[in-house]
């Protein structure tokens, strides 16, 4: 019952704050100065955007609920099932931020759900 | 010719550096969390809850963990400085299978042979997420 909140919370949390950092800083537009005068400057800006903030806040939720489930269950257990974040990230990065997935895309993304069966099937 | 050698070179190292230390982050916290014990049965009043995060907080196989787990970033920031993400993410995608072979070495969990299949998979799943074309929508 735990478990599957807090790998829901994983993934969810970890890929929707991931989805929200993507959509700061496509925001902020593409960073073409490295040196670090203009990166400091661009962080900056990052600091200032609504979703970098609400991403962060998700990303550090996701974090603690993977800190949690490894307190109950393997690592070895635990890692390959927080793959289903590309599910959500392909799923999020189509609706949420607009991006066309391909069929290709879709195939990996089948692929890592099947894995993830297999692994939860092959508890020992 | 030998600057481009040396280029893949440093691709190497840090997609090894990325590989390791991705999955070794995950392995101490895994430990560091099996020390603090079930967080179920440890966490069943709110001062409990502010007292298991102290413990958290205060282990240092946690903070080796995310040490690690920042490693693994800087290496993959660094990376993706001048390899292309679609070359940079598939092999990455191994680190499923080096966290449960260091899972099975380090700490002693036993991983079933499905299991195992399940990994591969997931690896060469992620491997065909990976590549694709980074960049699908219009630059604005």
């Amino acid at each position: 019952m735990f478990e599957v909140l807090f790998f829901s919370l994983i993934v969810m949390a970890g890929t929707g704050g991931e989805l929200c950092v993507s959509r700061a800083m496509k925001e902020i537009g593409e960073v073409h100065d490295f040196r670090p005068a203009a990166i400091i400057k661009v962080l900056g800006r990052a600091l200032r955007a609504k979703w970098m903030w609400i991403g962060i806040g998700l990303m550090t939720l996701g974090f603690f609920s993977l800190l949690a489930i490894l307190s109950l269950e393997n690592v070895s257990f635990v890692v390959p099932v927080t793959a289903l974040g590309y599910v959500a990230g392909a799923l999020g990065g189509r609706f949420f931020l607009g991006e066309r997935v391909n069929w290709r895309r879709w195939a990996g993304v089948f692929l890592v759900c099947v894995g993830v069966t297999l692994v939860v099937i092959g508890r020992t | 010719m030998t600057s481009h050698k040396r280029l893949h070179l440093k691709t190497y190292l840090l997609i090894l550096v990325m590989i390791i230390a991705g999955p070794l982050g995950n392995l101490m916290l895994g430990k560091g969390m099996k020390n603090i014990g079930k967080i179920t049965t440890e966490v069943s009043s709110p001062s409990e809850f502010i007292h298991v995060f102290v413990r958290i907080l205060s282990s240092g196989t946690i903070w080796l963990g995310i040490a690690s787990l920042l490693t693994f970033f800087v290496a993959y920031m660094l990376v993706l400085s001048w390899a292309d993400y679609s070359y940079v993410q598939p092999a990455s995608s191994m680190a499923y299978l080096v966290v449960a072979l260091l899972a099975t070495l380090l700490l002693g969990e036993v991983v079933s042979p499905l299991r195992w299949a399940g990994i591969a998979v997931i690896c060469l799943g992620v491997f065909v997420v990976g590549r694709t074309n980074p960049r699908t929508t219009e630059n604005c």
